[in-house]
C-alpha cells in the first residue's frame, strides 16, 4: 500500500536534518504570512470578496475575455489564442520565428512549466533563459521547480556556489548569497542585452484595461520587457478579472499569502508596446474552460498561485515538492494534477491527512481539501484504488455493517493484546513501523454497558 | 431534552473510559442520557480512504438509532465533524438525515449547549491542549491559527473550571499530528514524522498529559511515544472534566 508520493516521501524523510530544515523554512514562511493576515482588520473580507470576484469571473469568462482582449487590441497589441498546449507553444515559436528571434529571457511562469515551452522551443533551435533567479539556478541545474512561488529554496548556497563555479565562472568556495547573487546579476545582464524577445507570465489580465499585471522582487519582469523590442505575455484563461478595482483586492491578498511580504517589490502594468516595440498576449486554456463546468471541481480556477496552501501543508513540508508527481506539488497540486489527468496524476491523492488548513489559509477560499476528498471517491472507478485499502474498507463495511459481528470481534479482541510481537510488528503492519499498537480493553463500552457496570 | 450517546468504534474498543467519563458527566448534570445497542462506527475512516459508498449503510444505521433524540453527543470531535458535515452529501437522495443537524461534539455540547460554569473535580496536573484538525476546522471548537477571527477555545474555557488544573498549547498550536484515518497507513512516514513533531512539542510545554477532544489522533502519538519510550501521559479532556465522579 504505497503510492509514488509515499515512496518519495519516504526518501526525502531519510535526510532527517535536511527534512526538518525543509519543515521548518516553509513553516516560516507560514509564519510570515499569518503576520501579515493578523495586521490587517479586514482579512477574512478580503478573502470572502475575492472569492466572489472569482466566481463572478468564471461564470461570466466569455464576456471578460473578449473584454480583455479587445481593450487588449485598443492598446495595440496583439491578442492570439491557444487551446492547448501545442497551440500555445506552436505560437510562441511563430511569433519568435516570424521576428529571427534566436534567444528569448523570460521571467517566471508555471503556466509555461505546464505547457513544457522551453524544452520544445529549445528543440527548435531557440535558447531561452529564465531570469528569476530561483528558476535561473534550476535551469543552470537542469533542474524543476519544487515550489511554485520560491522554486529553488530546497537548494542550499552551497550547491548554488558550486553550480556558479562550473557554469558562470565565480570565485571558487565563495558562497556568500550576496556575492551570489552578485554573479546572477552580472550574467543575466548580458542575457537581457543579447535576447532579442522577452516573456511574462501574468499574475492578472485586466479586463477594464486589457494590461496584463506581472508581480516580481527581482525586477526582472521589467527587465525581460525594457530591454528586447518584443514582449509576449502568457497568461491562462482563469487570470483575468475584471477591473482595477478587483486587482486592488487581489493584490493585497497575493505577496501576503505567498511570502508573508505586504506587497512584491515589483507590480508591472504592462498596457501597451513602447514605441518601436511590439506586445503580444497569449491567451492559453489548456483544459480550463471544461473544469468551469465540472461541478466539484471548478473552484481550482479560483486559484491565483500564491503557494500559501503549500507553506502550511504539514505533508508538503515533510515530504518536499519533487514526491509529488505532478509539476505543481501540495494541495493545489493534487488537485490540478488530477484534472489535467486523472489516470497519470493518481500518486498523489494520498498526500493528504485532511487537516483542512489549506482551506483557511487560501486567499481566494479554493476548498481544496473537500476537492481532494471528492477526488478519492473516484479512484475506485477510474481504477486506481489501492487494493489494501479497498480490502481493509470492504472488511470495516462488513463488521461495522453488522452489530452482532462487531461485537463478538470486540470480545476476541484483547486477545490481540497478547500477540507475539513478530506476529504484530513486521513488514505488513504499516501501523507498526514508528508506532506501538493500541491495545484493545478488557471490556469494551458496550459490554460494560449491556451488564449494567456503567451507572 | 433526550440525549444519546454515540460511542464511535474506537472509543468503544480502545477507550472505554472515555465513554464512561462522558455518561457520567452528562448524569451529573442531571440529563436525560442514554446508550442505544448496535452502534458501531460512522464509516469516516471507509469515506476518507476513498470508499465513501461502502459507509452508506452504516450512515443509514447510525441515523435511525438516533432518530428519536435531541441531541446526538460523542466523545470524538472528527467523528461528529464527519456526522454532521458528511452525512448529508453522503445520503443525499438516499435517506433523509436528521443526526446530522443535532450530532455534538461533548465538548461543544458542554460549553455551547448546558454551558457550564462550574465543575466538581481537581485536577492538579499541567496538561498540553491538542486542537485536533477536525476539532479546530470543523467543528470550530477553537479558533484556527489561520483565521484572523476573535481567539477563542472552548476546551480552554472548560478545562479552566477544573481545579488545579495548568493549561498549555504546544508550539504550532493546530498543526495536524498526521493521524488521518487510513493517511496514517498509506504515508507511514510522514503520519510518524508528523506525530513526533506533534509529540515532541507537547512535549517541550513541560506538561504531565496531552489532553484533547480526539482519542484517535491521541492513540497516534500515544502509539510513537510508546515506541520511542517518551514519559508523558494521555487522557481525553471529557476525562479531565469528570474528574472526580
Amino acid at each position: 500500500m504505497s503510492t509514488q508520493h509515499t515512496k518519495a516521501a519516504k526518501r526525502f524523510l531519510h535526510n532527517a536534518d535536511k527534512a526538518k530544515w525543509h519543515d521548518a523554512t516553509f513553516w516560516s514562511v507560514r509564519a510570515k504570512r499569518d503576520t501579515m493576515a493578523m495586521s490587517l482588520e479586514e482579512w477574512e473580507e478580503l478573502r470572502e470578496t475575492a472569492s466572489r470576484i472569482k466566481k463572478h469571473t468564471i461564470t461570466h469568462m466569455d464576456k471578460y475575455l473578449e473584454m480583455f482582449a479587445n481593450n487588449a487590441e485598443k492598446n495595440g497589441t496583439i491578442v492570439h489564442w491557444a487551446k492547448d498546449a501545442d497551440e500555445f507553444n506552436d505560437i510562441v515559436l511563430k511569433i519568435l520565428r516570424d521576428h529571427n528571434v534566436r534567444k528569448m529571457v523570460k521571467s517566471k511562469s508555471m503556466l509555461t512549466e505546464e505547457c513544457e515551452m522551453n524544452p520544445y522551443l529549445e528543440k527548435h533551435g531557440i535558447e531561452v533563459v529564465e531570469t528569476d533567479l530561483g528558476e535561473r539556478i534550476l535551469q543552470l541545474m537542469e533542474s524543476k521547480p519544487s515550489h511554485i512561488v520560491m522554486p529553488a529554496i530546497h537548494i542550499t548556497q552551497e550547491e548554488v556556489g558550486q553550480l556558479f563555479e562550473e557554469k558562470l565562472d565565480s570565485e571558487k568556495d565563495n558562497y556568500d548569497p550576496t556575492y551570489l547573487t552578485y554573479c546572477a546579476r552580472m550574467s543575466l545582464r548580458n542575457e537581457f542585452i543579447e535576447s532579442q524577445a522577452g516573456m511574462t507570465g501574468a499574475n492578472f489580465g485586466i479586463a477594464e484595461t486589457g494590461e496584463v499585471v506581472v508581480c516580481t522582487n527581482e525586477g526582472n519582469a521589467d527587465m525581460s520587457v525594457a530591454i528586447p523590442k518584443l514582449h509576449i505575455a502568457a497568461i491562462g484563461l482563469e487570470k483575468v478579472i475584471p477591473d482595477y478595482q478587483s486587482l486592488s483586492i487581489f493584490q493585497r491578498l497575493l505577496a501576503r499569502s505567498a511570502t508573508g511580504q505586504p506587497t512584491t517589490t515589483y507590480t508591472s502594468h504592462f498596457g501597451k508596446a513602447r514605441p518601436g516595440a511590439e506586445m503580444h498576449i497569449i491567451l492559453v486554456d489548456n483544459g480550463r474552460s471544461s473544469i468551469i463546468a465540472d461541478s466539484e471541481h471548478w473552484e481550482t480556477l479560483k486559484c491565483m498561485r500564491c503557494g500559501a496552501c503549500m507553506n502550511t501543508c504539514p505533508v508538503y513540508r515533510r515530504s518536499g515538492g519533487y514526491s509529488y508527481t505532478y509539476f505543481i506539488p501540495g494541495p493545489i497540486g493534487i488537485n490540478l494534477g488530477m484534472l489535467r489527468d486523472k489516470y497519470k496524476y493518481t500518486d498523489n491523492v494520498s498526500a493528504c491527512s485532511l487537516c483542512c488548513s489549506c482551506d483557511n489559509v487560501c486567499p481566494v477560499k479554493v476548498n481544496l481539501s473537500e476537492q481532494i476528498y471528492l477526488w478519492r471517491q473516484n479512484l475506485d472507478s477510474l481504477g486506481k484504488a489501492d487494493p489494501m485499502k479497498k480490502t481493509m474498507s470492504r472488511g470495516m463495511k462488513t463488521l461495522f455493517g453488522h452489530p452482532a459481528l462487531y461485537n463478538m470481534a470486540l470480545k476476541f479482541a484483547p486477545i490481540a493484546n497478547h500477540a507475539p510481537r513478530p506476529a504484530l510488528y513486521n513488514s505488513l503492519n504499516a501501523w507498526g513501523k514508528g508506532r506501538e499498537m493500541p491495545k484493545f480493553a478488557k471490556e469494551s463500552f458496550q459490554t460494560m454497558w449491556k451488564k449494567g457496570k456503567i451507572k | 431534552m433526550k440525549i444519546g450517546l454515540f460511542i464511535p468504534c474506537y472509543v468503544d474498543a480502545i477507550y472505554p473510559e472515555v465513554g464512561v467519563a462522558t455518561y457520567k458527566l452528562l448524569k451529573h448534570l442531571g440529563l436525560d442520557v442514554t446508550y442505544p445497542l448496535n452502534q458501531t462506527c460512522c464509516g469516516q475512516p471507509m469515506a476518507n480512504a476513498g470508499f465513501e459508498s461502502m459507509a452508506e449503510t452504516i450512515a443509514t444505521k447510525l441515523d435511525d438509532t438516533f432518530a428519536e433524540f435531541d441531541y446526538v453527543v460523542a466523545p470524538s470531535a472528527s467523528c461528529a465533524a464527519f456526522v454532521k458535515i458528511n452525512y448529508p452529501h453522503l445520503l443525499k437522495g438516499k435517506h433523509e438525515c436528521t443526526t446530522s443537524k443535532k450530532i455534538m461534539d461533548v465538548i461543544e455540547f458542554l460549553h455551547d449547549v448546558l454551558k457550564v460554569k462550574a465543575l466538581p473535580g481537581k485536577f492538579p496536573y499541567t496538561v498540553s491542549i491538542h486542537n485536533s484538525c477536525h476539532g479546530v476546522r470543523e467543528l470550530g471548537l477553537s479558533s484556527p491559527s489561520e483565521r484572523n477571527i476573535p481567539k477563542y477555545s472552548k476546551i480552554k474555557n472548560l478545562l479552566s473550571l477544573v481545579d488545579g488544573i495548568t493549561i498549555k498549547e504546544p508550539e504550532r498550536p493546530d498543526e495536524c499530528c498526521g493521524f488521518g484515518g487510513m493517511f496514517s497507513v498509506e504515508e507511514p512516514e510522514v503520519s510518524v514524522q508528523m506525530g513526533t513533531d506533534k509529540l515532541e512539542r507537547h512535549i517541550a510545554t513541560g506538561a504531565q498529559y496531552i489532553t484533547g477532544p480526539d482519542s484517535s489522533c491521541m492513540m497516534h502519538m500515544q502509539g510513537i511515544a510508546k515506541r520511542l519510550g517518551k514519559k508523558i501521559e494521555f487522557i481525553h479532556a471529557v476525562q479531565i472534566l469528570s474528574a472526580g465522579l
